[in-house]
């Protein structure tokens, strides 16, 4: 069973630019958001042995939506994100109450240094990658290791388009894609290591969020992308399912970024 | 140079976390050394480094830091260093750092300052936020002392600044060595001394003139390669007896043998210089006429004579309190930047029981032990020659003009 939580958009908006995607002269549509992020909910609800749990939006915090962002879940473990701005911090103390009610463990991070939830550290393939530079700090993703017992390989950001991991790296069963120039080239030499077959994503593609995918079993739900792409997924056995997703784009999050995978 | 350590954690072998820190600071301008590394045993162990990151200057440490910090590099949470107020005067407090002539910073209230100036076997008295080497007699009482070994930082010997000179000499201290070839190093070592602006010491024995090199060190003063001369009553009275009777000790420089009476010429000159009241003044009267004490007077180089319990005379001129032998020639190590060593045990040790290790030492003797008591006693940076002194001093002398010409 794949669980995953998810936040209504009711209060969703740009009222705040804090990265290169936002920009208050460009407002959401927050009709046309509903719709996208229902069709979304619905799609992932009809996918095989998928649930979907959701909490209480929130006035006041617009990106409560983007529940990737709320902490690392690992198992009955949650730790809760440590957000770089402030108009984002409020969220912590609703995502953990969450998490609270539901009987997780907590276990905060202890030295202040910011980490922002599964948007940077996530699992592909047996091993975990932790985004760093822009959101997060080298120093949480050791801490991160720590707490749940795992090697966490840091992963060294450098186009801030690309402020999260999983707006740059996707898993896909055993191999990955990603965006390539989104990496350093240690950082790169490391994925290319780990994932020798993994699929290149275009830049046209990466900013199509493309890699902010939701993959459960051998489907790849995603905001609109190129036929290249989902024809390469397709000859790896993936089926592409596009929802457009143009209004949290405007935000700088897609399909991954409005879901926390909770269970497996 | 300034350093700092940092500490490196987690997953940063598989990861290139370490390469890349690494790679960073030498993109930087800095560079690093490994204090510790542990690797861990299994993949989800952590492994650990710590890194010792240098820069020249603060400034720039500040950067290549504040650079790594963003790829994980914390710097690790050191310690002030621990004063202790000195007891009584000529006493250290219990449990006193001793220094070694390496350079040398402690930390004070979470700054990093270089002990200025540094010297083996001293303590470290840190005042009106400077931090200075001062040897045991001098300490007054009151004065802050460091004590333990927190909050301070000795460069290692082989991080020292690579001068390109005397590297074929680096090898252990052997007569098997060519030596036309150390006589051109030596004295392109001078020559490079004297380029830098820095100052070329004399320590020198006796012998230099009794073996006949007497002339030849003269000329070296004339033609203004040597700045500062250390020696003994011995070495100046030799020098002036053979100036005045062309003997040394007695004995007839050019001819090699025993003048009639000779050996009253010894006593003969030092009486000559206690009646006249110095040498200085001798040279002055035109009594003193040639001559490595001449040449000093002429050219205006200063000259430490400290005494010895089996001096004639001695000259006036002689310090024979060696406290303050000590002192006169702590007072002209500044600007130093190679010390020569000539034929003479004692005070080629004194001289490096006060010299930082950044002065080049350059100690020739015929006799091997010379240069490993030096090293031995802590002048690590010694380089030894072991050959006739006089001989070799004569024809770097000659190497020297030659180059001039």
């Amino acid at each position: 069973m794949t669980k995953f939580l998810m936040c209504p958009p009711t209060y969703y908006e740009v009222s705040y630019e804090i990265n290169p995607w936002m920009d208050r002269d460009h407002p959401v549509d927050i009709e046309l958001a509903k719709e996208q992020w229902n069709r979304l909910y619905e799609t992932l609800k009809s996918l095989p042995n998928t649930e979907i749990e959701l909490m209480e939006p929130e006035k006041g915090l617009p990106d409560l939506v983007f529940t990737a962002n709320a902490g690392v879940v690992h198992s009955r473990l949650f730790i809760p994100s440590v957000f770089k701005h402030p108009e984002r911090q409020g969220e912590s103390a609703y995502f953990t109450k969450w998490f609270e009610d539901r009987g997780y463990q907590i276990k905060r991070l202890r030295d202040g240094y910011l980490c922002e939830g599964a948007g940077d550290v996530l699992k592909a393939k047996d091993t975990w990658f932790g985004g760093y530079f822009y959101r997060s700090a080298p120093q949480a993703l050791t801490e991160v290791s720590e707490l749940i017992g795992s090697e966490v390989l840091p992963i060294r950001l450098v186009d801030d388009r690309f402020y999260h991991l999983d707006t740059c790296l996707c898993p896909v069963g055993d191999t990955a894609m990603y965006y390539p120039r989104a990496f350093d080239e240690y950082s790169l030499a490391v994925l290319r290591n780990r994932f020798p077959d993994a699929i290149g994503v275009t830049e046209e593609e990466a900013r199509d969020f493309s890699c902010n995918a939701v993959v459960v079993d051998k489907y790849v739900v995603m905001n609109n992308t190129s036929k290249r792409l989902c024809a390469e997924l397709a000859s790896r056995g993936y089926e592409c399912i596009e929802i457009p997703l143009s209004e949290f784009l405007k935000a700088g999050g897609s399909a991954r970024c409005l879901t926390l995978r909770i269970e497996e | 140079m300034p350093s700092e350590v940092v500490e490196l954690k987690g997953h940063i072998i598989d990861s290139l976390s370490l390469p890349r820190v690494l790679d960073s600071i030498l993109a930087q301008g800095g560079q690093f050394e490994f204090e510790e590394f542990t690797v861990g045993k299994t993949r989800s162990d952590h492994s650990l480094a710590r890194i010792r990151v240098e820069a020249a200057t603060r400034e720039q440490l500040e950067n290549v830091l504040a650079y790594i910090e963003q790829e994980g590099a914390n710097r690790v949470d050191q310690q002030d260093a621990v004063l202790v107020s000195a007891p009584k005067e000529g006493v250290f407090p219990e449990h006193f750092y001793c220094t070694t002539n390496l350079p040398t910073s402690i930390r004070v209230n979470g700054k990093w300052i270089q002990v200025e100036p540094i010297e083996m076997d001293c303590g470290i008295v840190v005042e009106n936020g400077r931090a200075s080497a001062v040897a045991m007699n001098h300490v007054l009482p009151g004065q802050q002392v460091v004590v333990g070994h927190e909050g301070i930082y000795v460069e290692p010997a082989s991080r020292r600044e690579a001068h390109g000179t005397f590297e074929f000499m680096n090898s252990a201290v052997s007569s098997e060595k060519p030596k036309a070839l150390m006589v051109a190093e030596a004295a392109r070592l001078i020559r490079e001394t004297k380029k830098l602006g820095k100052k070329v010491l004399l320590v020198g024995g006796p012998a230099i003139v009794h073996a006949g090199a007497g002339e030849a060190v003269a000329g070296m003063i004339r033609d203004g390669w040597i700045d500062v001369l250390f020696a003994g009553n011995a070495l100046a009275l030799h020098d002036i007896e053979s100036a005045l009777y062309g003997t040394a000790l007695g004995v007839s420089i050019e001819k090699g043998k025993l003048a009639p009476h000779g050996h009253e010429h010894h006593l003969r000159a030092v009486n000559e210089i206690r009646r006249i009241g110095s040498i200085a003044e001798a040279v002055r009267q035109g009594v003193l006429t040639k001559g490595i004490m001449r040449e000093c007077v002429l050219k205006g180089v200063p000259y430490v004579l400290a005494g010895s319990i089996r001096d004639d005379g001695p000259l006036p001129d002689v310090i024979s309190d060696t406290l303050e032998a000590q002192d006169a020639m702590r007072a002209q190590l500044p600007g130093l930047g190679l010390a020569l060593m000539v034929a003479t045990t004692l005070h080629s040790i004194a001289t490096g029981n006060i010299l930082p290790a950044s002065v080049h030492v350059l100690c020739v003797d015929i006799n091997s032990a010379v240069v490993t008591k030096l090293s031995d006693r802590g002048t690590h940076q010694a380089v030894g020659v072991v050959t006739d002194a006089a001989l070799f001093m004569q024809e770097v002398a000659g190497k020297l003009r030659e180059e001039q010409v």
